[in-house]
């Protein structure tokens, strides 16, 4: 099929594109230099912004954890519920909304890619389960590494070759796109109720210290070639004082660097940003790190920005889920998996008449705006940690109106407002800075060669949002921009047109990316590993891997390793 | 003879996926590594209650017809219904599961699972309190208590305790098999050395078992390594190894948690039993319970379907997370059929929710107690019923049997049993996890892949299938209708 987009003012800053009026030609789900314009079909977008379709390098959408919250949270679904049409299937929302529901609503905003951080590995099978039930976007999922047995045990002995080979099987076997890093030793301690104190704190049993697992788990990102970094939720996250951890969980791999490419993406970053020793001396560790960022070029991070709602937080950091229970004392999930990684799950309501969740608020924004280069910020809620990904065109809306976020300022907990740094800053980011945000740098950061751009021969993922920005000005008429970014006038998914007006005209299948490393050397499946294979997990071996039929669409891209 | 390994057994919660099989001229003929369910399964499921042909009901009795003819007449009966409800689901796999879901929400009916009849109450605590949870692999390493309530896996679950709990070899606990052997010898020695003494010294009539109320805690030799704590109305199997066995009177347990949620926050019962159990004994294990490094506490229906029901449970969860203050503590619902726990997933990511789902407003509603199942048929509402791997008539509430077989009822299921004696469409489908291939849950969360390991009779298709053209049909018909 054929299709040509005409006249929209389109946002490609991948390819240098900038507010150029121009016409995008799609065939056969790819972007090409012309079609046949008497037959393709045509889109007029004129007086409309045309970008990339959106992705999102950071949301729970899919798998146990996600699902447990769904299970524990009823009360968040009475409120929000979406009818079944011709077209679509039926479903519920609010904060985890069930995966048709997902898949829909991020197509509406015009986002086209989403990655979903946590997988345990054993349980990876439930996690493309899910995927493959999230219709239209593409997805793809990273395996929680830093808190394996196998990793500990390899790095803890020098075995920095062993263990990549292993990490590749790992990632192949759960088709995995990344090494993803929760609180790392963190959550081993947590098996017996414990916890690392800091990055140099050692993993009890186990002789090793976050600071060599993560700069172990670093080199084997670059042995392997990777197209991601290493994906980290810091060590601390969420204690008042955490953002030295930050600091040092960045400079701990300064020295990996080469060529001023980013080795460590530091994720919801602004959950580990709080300076202070409690909460009572709470407060923005922003500009420490915003100014550490700026200096060096070995890093990229998400903000993981606060919505003031009512959502659920769940991550695969057992312990800092414990604390935050035991702070709300509101119902808790926990849930741990055995030789890989745990899990944690609480509702929490952020207020804006909170001190600390003003705060919070205005710590991912802060982060945002004083880290001058957007490819190194991107825009995210760690959904739904922060608050679900529906509120991306709040953010979005924050980030370009001063006016905006001194709206929001006016209703927030006065000290929080007094102590912040938002009203001291000018900057506005531009519909170009946005496109990078929110698609370009992310598709870089992933490493993204099909996606995130329009230039000929990407993937058709494209957003056109009514909002004519050569006659309306985003600092003044935010509201227009909220309202344009909510629903998009155009979604188009693989050169088909998904949604038109905010409204679903499709429901396809997204595809599932996934890795496949090649070793020189096959990790050995000797009876040695079969036999530890058996002594650590209750599984056997064969049914441990997850088979290509789990996907709906299997999407794998080879890497060649240099191991 | 070909053996196939590492096939995951279709029989309870616990999934133990290591069962070797050896078929021979496409029939299993051994069975290595399963427990007594496992290999009555995998030996026995072709007996002769087998259906292998479809059935209509005709004048009274059903007759046999053919799989098309049988899927146009379930179709039919589910698209002219107003009402209908869709239940069963947790004896297959969570892709037929899947098709049931979309097939609800086409027809707008309720669709539910056997959960409504199990660890429903489970389900609805955990909604208000949370679960501290892990996998069955984290107590096998780590934990060095394990609490058994209301539940007896030594013959529900037979291999839980050998695979995944006080039997099992963990990374940091080891085994307590061996000292558990060393405990029984002992027993026994100290058991004939005072009959011994008796027979030499005492002339005694026999001893006449003492009444509940005189209780008296089970003999206690200290042994190594991993306790286990098995508490339960009943001195069962499971009773008999462990090294504290509590025996609450029926219908107390609620009174006996509360009991340990005291104690172990350091507050005195001023009583001298709770439930019939002396405190001190009382004590004496609330002592145990915050002195482990990780305990795992297990529940099964003996607290879910006793009196208190959810409220039991909202007890359990709030023990176990007060506990947790102390040590590390975790708590798992024992679940029964070997997919109920994927049936309570796939329902949840589809709709939100775990069970009794309502789609007859377009979208998924759930207020157990209004949508469940048996909320439908008691108030005798639905107008269509469609069966799937599951036998209701015999485990329902009488009335709501009743109105569910006045409904015209289609039937998918391998057996004749008691619900599709009643069926007016009767469709045989093949043993998933032994003639189709799927995916299960494990009571802990855990997917394990179901192995095709032999071909169907002819004819028999998998409940995936079924559902499908049924599904198909039903669009078929609706469209007509629509056009016309």
């Amino acid at each position: 099929m054929e299709l040509l987009i005409k006249n929209g003012l389109v946002y490609d800053p991948i390819n240098g594109v900038n507010e150029e009026k121009m016409d995008i030609a799609v065939k056969d789900g790819k972007i090409v230099e012309k079609v046949n314009e008497r037959r393709a079909k045509k889109i007029d977008a004129s007086g409309m912004i045309v970008m990339p379709g959106g992705i999102d390098i950071h949301s729970h959408i899919a798998g146990g954890k996600v699902n447990s919250g769904r299970l524990l949270r009823p009360e968040d679904h009475f409120k929000d519920f979406e009818r079944k049409t011709a077209v679509t299937r039926s479903g519920v929302g609010y904060s985890i909304p069930s995966t048709f529901t997902t898949g829909y609503r991020y197509a509406r905003m015009g986002w086209t890619t989403v990655m979903d951080p946590a997988m345990p590995p054993l349980e990876a099978k439930h996690t493309h389960e899910e995927l493959s039930d999230t219709p239209i976007i593409d997805k793809a999922s990273y395996p929680l590494l830093g808190d394996w047995w196998f990793v500990l045990e390899y790095l803890r002995d020098g075995k920095i070759e062993e263990c990549a080979r292993h990490v590749a099987w790992m990632i192949k076997a759960t088709k995995g796109y990344a090494i993803k890093l929760v609180n790392p030793g963190g959550l081993e301690a947590w098996g017996f109720g414990r916890n690392v104190k800091n990055i140099d704190d050692p993993v009890p049993y186990f002789g090793i210290t976050p600071r060599e697992i993560i700069r172990g788990l670093c080199r084997v990102n670059k042995l392997l070639n990777l197209p991601h970094t290493i994906h980290v939720h810091t060590n601390n996250l969420g204690k008042p004082g955490n953002y030295v951890t930050a600091l040092e969980t960045m400079k701990c791999v300064e020295d990996l660097a080469e060529d001023g490419k980013p080795v460590i993406h530091i994720t919801h970053c602004q959950f580990s940003a709080f300076k202070g020793d409690d909460w009572r001396t709470f407060e923005s560790g922003a500009e420490e790190i915003a100014n550490y960022v700026n200096a060096h070029s070995h890093v990229t991070m998400d903000m993981g920005q606060v919505i003031f709602t009512d959502t659920t937080t769940m991550t695969a950091d057992g312990p800092f889920q414990y604390i935050l229970y035991t702070l709300s004392g509101n119902k808790w999930v926990n849930h741990d998996v055995e030789t890989e990684t745990s899990a944690g799950i609480v509702p929490f309501h952020y207020r804006r008449r909170s001190y600390v969740h003003a705060t919070q608020w205005s710590i991912g924004l802060e982060l945002a705006l004083l880290i001058k280069d957007p490819w190194k910020i991107l825009m995210t809620t760690d959904h739904p940690n922060g608050g679900p990904f529906i509120a991306y065109p709040r953010i979005v809306a924050w980030l370009m109106s001063r006016k905006a976020r001194e709206a929001t300022l006016k209703k927030i907990n006065s000290k929080a407002r007094s102590r912040s740094l938002l009203p001291t800053i000018d900057r506005e980011l531009s519909f170009y800075e946005i496109a990078i945000v929110t698609r370009a740098g992310q598709a870089k950061a992933l490493g993204l060669k099909n996606k995130g751009h329009l230039g000929i021969g990407a993937d058709a993922d494209i957003a056109i949002y009514k909002f004519n920005s050569e006659t309306m000005d985003p600092s003044k008429k935010y509201k227009a921009v909220r309202r344009a970014f909510k629903r998009a006038a155009y979604t188009i998914k693989s050169g088909q047109v998904v949604v038109k007006d905010g409204e679903v005209l499709k429901h396809v299948d997204g595809a599932t990316m996934w890795l496949d490393v090649k070793t020189s050397e096959e990790a050995k499946i000797t009876e040695e590993m079969k036999r530890r294979f058996k002594d650590y997990w209750t599984v056997e071996f064969e049914n441990y891997p997850v088979s290509e039929d789990y996907l709906a669409i299997s999407q794998p891209t080879t890497v060649k390793a240099d191991v | 003879m070909p053996v196939v390994k590492a096939v995951t057994c279709p029989v309870c919660g616990s999934l133990c996926d290591d069962i070797e099989l050896t078929v021979e001229n496409g029939r299993i003929v051994k069975v290595k590594n399963g427990c007594a369910m496992c290999e009555a399964k995998f030996l026995g499921y072709c007996g002769e209650h087998r259906v292998l042909k479809p059935m209509i009901r005709k004048n009274g009795g059903l007759v046999k017809t053919t799989l098309k003819e049988a899927v146009r007449r379930a179709a039919e009966i589910l698209a002219e219904a107003n009402y209908p409800v869709l239940y069963g689901w947790s004896s297959t796999s969570c892709e037929a599961i899947s098709v049931g879901i979309e097939l609800a929400e086409e027809v707008g009916g309720v669709i539910d699972n056997t959960s409504v009849v199990c660890h429903g109450p489970s389900i609805l605590s955990i909604q208000n309190v949370g679960i501290p949870s892990c996998t069955l692999g984290q107590i096998r390493h780590r934990a060095d208590l394990i609490v058994y309530w209301g539940s007896n896996p030594w013959s529900a679950h037979p291999r839980h305790i050998e695979r995944y709990t006080a039997f099992a070899e963990g990374r940091f606990e080891k085994s307590a098999w061996r000292s558990y052997v060393n405990k029984v010898k002992a027993l026994v020695g100290r058991k004939k050395l005072q009959s011994a003494i008796k027979r030499l010294f005492v002339k005694k009539p026999a001893p006449v078992p003492p009444p509940i109320s005189e209780y008296k805690p089970y003999p206690f030799i200290t042994k190594e390594g991993r306790k286990l704590i098995v508490i339960d109305v009943r001195r069962t199997k499971s009773a008999e190894i462990a090294d504290y066995f509590v025996q609450v009177e029926p219908n107390k347990d609620y009174e006996l948690l509360q009991a340990f949620r005291m104690l172990i926050r350091d507050q005195e019962l001023e009583v001298d039993r709770v439930a019939g159990v002396p405190v001190e004994y009382l004590e004496e294990v609330a002592d145990v319970m915050v002195s482990c490094d990780f305990g795992a506490l297990f529940f099964g229906l003996g607290l879910t379907m006793s009196s208190g029901k959810l409220r039991n449970i909202d007890a359990a969860l709030s023990l176990v997370r007060d506990l947790n203050m102390r040590t590390k503590f975790i708590i798992m619902p024992m679940r029964g059929h070997f997919n109920v726990t994927g049936a309570n997933i796939v329902f949840t990511w589809q709709t939100g929710y775990p069970y009794a789902v309502d789609f007859s407003l377009g979208y998924p509603r759930y207020n157990p107690g209004e949508t469940s199942v048996v909320d439908v048929l008691l108030r005798k509402e639905s107008d269509a019923a469609i069966i799937v791997a599951s036998d209701p008539v015999s485990s329902f509430p009488r009335k709501a049997a009743e109105h569910l077989v006045k409904n015209p009822l289609i039937v998918i299921d391998p057996h004749m049993n008691v619900t599709a004696q009643m069926a007016d469409v009767l469709i045989p489908s093949a043993f998933v996890g032994i003639e189709a291939s799927g995916t299960a849950y494990r009571m802990d969360h855990v997917p394990i892949p179901l192995k095709k390991v032999v071909n169907p009779p002819k004819g028999i298709h998998p409940d995936e299938e079924i559902l499908r053209r049924i599904l198909k049909e039903v669009r078929r018909i609706k469209k007509k209708e629509e056009a016309a």
